[in-house]
């Protein structure tokens, strides 16, 4: 059997959006206080911002996604409910991890707070998203982006799941990623093209590979894990299939869309 | 298969005093290599090898190699720890601070011993430990706190416990003690913390200290003026007292030439790690080879690979002593794959450079002059340095194959940090990292490898770094062959004397390699990542290799 290429036939956005919420933020608790929505200086963040990068990038990587089972971005921590709680893992570290003691006074603990609660849409830069129930209606209509993407159980398995896209990825990643899907490709979302030994060919999207066996899916929902070794050829594609959105929508659709993706925390429908 | 007889050397017991029974005496460990059916060291012997004499499991056969046991942990976390065998009892260490003592055989525990470390200990990357060392019929175990315990191998009783250092001061225990005569000898961990790093010999029997050597020299010692003054108006912040908190960490065993009665260290960085502006300077030790007399801790000599420091190249690795023919002289020489990317020849009598090459890209020097010094050439500021922060090899155990002349290496390939180097004021107990450093990635914003841990999916693919077993060939400084893996690799690695090399991966697999060739012999995926380094050994004459992967110590063997 000639199994069916869904990247060749995707024309919504594919393969440039990240996968990292497949590990460990769901795991997160929901936070048992409210004390932190919407109390944080912009200053604070920035002075967290810098702290973080100076204390913290170092292994909790510069997006908070580069310690095994910890998804800083996404808000939710399975240790910490409350503000007091983070400040206290933050000063006394974890005991028995990798997660040390830090000496910092008040001013320097209320920073740090302030930009991991922010962390997920907090963007130094200069992106400006627009209206999320307008981007929603470009994301199903005029970007065909269901084409590929799956949001909440709805679209396409081709291309990597968005429904926690906005925890996980600044505005300014995202904006990449629509303007040059190809230059902001994730690695691991490069499209695969394997030959097995019967002359199978299956093109699908690389979920995890190692020195000896690669897992895609592919055909929407299938799943398959080869050995290379019994492959013809297996080639790792350099070009997103996702088309790029700078000529095909108008600025205030892009900055809708991008308001939309941020807007995706991961929350059940 | 009908295993073989292993040979056994008599001799070596017949020195145990009649009625003292003592297991491992220091006699023993003078030729650990003639009773290889025990490993009675971190690296399998003084030199340093981690090569075994048992040579049941040979290129032909090791397809047949099944699992024999399987021992599991209950504690999380990266288990780093490398086994000592004796008699057939297997002793290692776990989280935090546990001493376990199974059959070697079947894996069936008879004790633990646990230390719980004071909540005041302070360190960088995890609760890791790397085993113990034995004398006579005790074992001893550094801890996180910065103490060191004598253990009864009996019982699992401690017979005393002594403080090492301050813990709150960043101080910490990490490495397998090295025992030579009567006195265990240890060093220091805390290179994140700025301490001023030693190594120490204690007496085996009291724990009283008979010698402690700084690695960082004090004011009117030798090496003391690579640790400059501040100059007057210094742009930049500079720390008149940076020796003070100079780093300089021990954090991995040493090894010892009885002929010479030297211990040889390797020493970790400079404190703060990134800025080398607040330290003006060459800053000795750190980053050095340093040998030190057996008995009384007397520098003996010194080589240092990475001058004034800003990548955080701890020269923490294994030294393996190696005797040569270099350019037909009989040498006494020492083999040193560095964390900054080059593979060094010493002569270890004198600390004399005899080659180094680079053995993974590098760019933070252009070269090394006729002396072994680099040639340092950093980035601008915002640009990469290959190898990156971890280093084109690390604390992972090499192997020297006497049969086939090769000095086996687990590096990191195509790997490259951007350094970032920041004024910091010393704090006693806190972080002393003065900068940081961020994964050169091919895409903005993109996964880097996890540095201490990683999970099931691979989300940073090969394209951020990779792994590979090199065999380097002393005499050239090149590679004969290598064995490619998609992930970076941590493990250590073991030859036999039947060409069988064994190591792991990252990704989980237990390989046996032909030491000759490289080529696979055999395989298992057990699941998760390697961290430590496989031994060998024998019971009742039969063959056995032992891998930590995740949190379970598998054991494998030829079956019936």
């Amino acid at each position: 059997m000639t199994l069916r290429s869904a990247m060749n036939s995707c024309r919504g956005l594919a393969g440039a959006l990240v996968v990292l919420g497949a590990v460990g933020v769901h795991a997160a608790a929901v936070p048992q206080e409210q004390e932190h929505l919407g109390q944080y200086a912009r200053a604070d963040v920035e002075y967290g911002l810098r702290l973080y990068t100076a204390n913290c990038a170092g292994c909790h990587g510069p997006n908070g996604d580069q310690v095994d089972q910890v998804t800083l971005r996404g808000g939710r921590f399975r240790r910490a409910a409350s503000d007091r709680d983070l400040r206290d893992i933050i000063a006394s570290g974890i005991a028995g991890t990798v997660m040390p003691a830090g000496d910092y006074d008040a001013a320097e603990l209320t920073a740090l707070v302030a930009y991991l609660r922010r962390m997920g849409d907090f963007d130094p830069s200069t992106v400006t998203p627009g209206d999320a129930g307008r981007g929603r209606l470009v994301f199903e209509g005029r970007g065909a982006c269901t084409t590929c993407h799956r949001i909440n159980g709805v679209g396409d398995r081709s291309a990597p799941d968005l429904s926690d896209i906005g925890a996980l990825r600044p505005a300014g990643s995202l904006e990449r990623a629509l303007l040059d899907p190809t230059g902001a490709m994730l690695p691991i979302n490069r499209p695969v093209r394997a030959v097995t030994r019967d002359g199978e060919v299956i093109r699908g999207r690389r979920l995890n590979e190692d020195t000896h066996t690669v897992q895609i899916v592919f055909d929407d929902a299938r799943l398959v894990s080869l050995e290379k070794a019994d492959l013809r050829e297996y080639e790792v594609l350099a070009t997103s299939p996702m088309p790029a959105y700078g000529d095909t929508l108008s600025r205030e659709e892009l900055a809708d869309l991008l308001a939309y993706l941020l807007s995706l925390k991961g929350e059940a429908p | 298969m009908r295993p073989r007889a292993v040979p056994i050397l008599l001799s070596a017991c017949l020195l145990i005093p009649a009625g003292a029974r003592a297991q491992v005496t220091s006699d023993r460990l003078l030729d650990a290599a003639q009773t290889p059916q025990d490993w009675l060291t971190y690296s399998g012997g003084y030199d340093s090898l981690r090569h075994s004499r048992l040579d049941q499991i040979t290129p032909d056969n090791a397809g047949d190699l099944e699992l024999e046991w399987v021992y599991q942990s209950q504690v999380f976390g990266a288990w780093q720890t490398t086994p000592l065998v004796v008699n057939g009892v297997m002793y290692i260490t776990q989280r935090p601070n546990d001493v376990v003592a199974l059959d070697a055989r079947t894996g069936r525990v008879f004790w633990v011993y646990r230390h719980t470390p004071s909540d005041e200990q302070r360190v960088c990357c995890g609760s890791n430990n790397r085993g113990v060392a034995m004398l006579g019929n005790t074992l001893f175990m550094g801890t996180l706190d910065a103490r060191l315990v004598a253990i009864d191998a009996g019982t699992g009783r401690p017979l005393w416990n002594i403080e090492v250092a301050d813990p709150r001061a960043g101080y910490s225990l990490t490495l397998a003690p090295l025992v030579v005569k009567d006195k265990v000898i240890v060093g220091v961990g805390g290179g994140e913390y700025g301490i001023r790093g030693f190594v120490a010999a204690y007496e085996a029997t009291t724990g009283e200290e008979a010698w402690r050597f700084y690695t960082i020299p004090g004011p009117g010692e030798p090496g003391h003026e690579t640790w400059q003054p501040c100059p007057p108006a210094s742009p930049t912040y500079c720390d008149p007292e940076a020796w003070k908190h100079g780093g300089g960490s021990i954090w991995l065993t040493g090894s010892y030439d009885p002929e010479l009665n030297l211990t040889y260290w390797g020493v970790g960085n400079a404190g703060p790690d990134w800025n080398p502006d607040q330290r003006p300077g060459d800053n000795l030790y750190s980053d050095s080879v340093v040998a030190l007399d057996a008995d009384t801790g007397e520098l003996a000599w010194h080589f240092q690979f990475t001058p004034n420091d800003r990548y955080d190249y701890d020269s923490v690795q294994i030294p393996v002593l190696v005797d040569l023919d270099w350019d037909g002289v009989a040498t006494k020489a020492m083999l040193w794959a560095n964390r900054n990317g080059y593979f060094y020849v010493l002569d270890r009598v004198t600390g004399r450079f005899l080659r180094g090459a680079p053995f993974v890209k590098v760019t933070w020097a252009s070269g090394l002059d006729a002396n072994g010094r680099p040639i340092q050439t950093p980035p601008a500021e915002g640009e990469p340095t290959w190898p990156g922060n971890q280093g084109g090899t690390n604390w992972y155990s090499p192997s020297y194959s006497p049969r086939t002349g090769l000095f086996y290496v687990p590096a990191w390939e195509n790997y490259a940090s951007i350094f970032r180097k920041e004024p910091q004021v010393y704090r006693e107990g806190e972080r002393f990292g003065g900068g940081g450093a961020t994964l050169l990635t091919p895409v903005p914003g993109a996964p880097g490898i996890p540095g201490l841990r990683r999970g099931a999916v691979n989300n940073w693919t090969d394209e951020v770094g990779s792994g590979a077993v090199l065999a380097l060939d002393p005499q050239t400084g090149s590679a004969e062959w290598r064995f490619e893996m998609y992930d970076v690799t941590d493990s250590g690695i073991l030859t036999t004397a039947s060409d069988v090399l064994f190591t792991g991966s990252r990704d989980g697999y237990f390989y046996a390699l032909d030491a000759r060739t490289g080529a696979e012999l055999w395989r298992a995926s057990l699941g998760a990542q390697i961290v430590s380094g496989p031994v060998t050994y024998a019971v009742d004459g039969r063959q056995y290799v032992s891998i930590i992967s995740g949190h379970s110590l598998f054991v494998f063997g030829l079956g019936d």
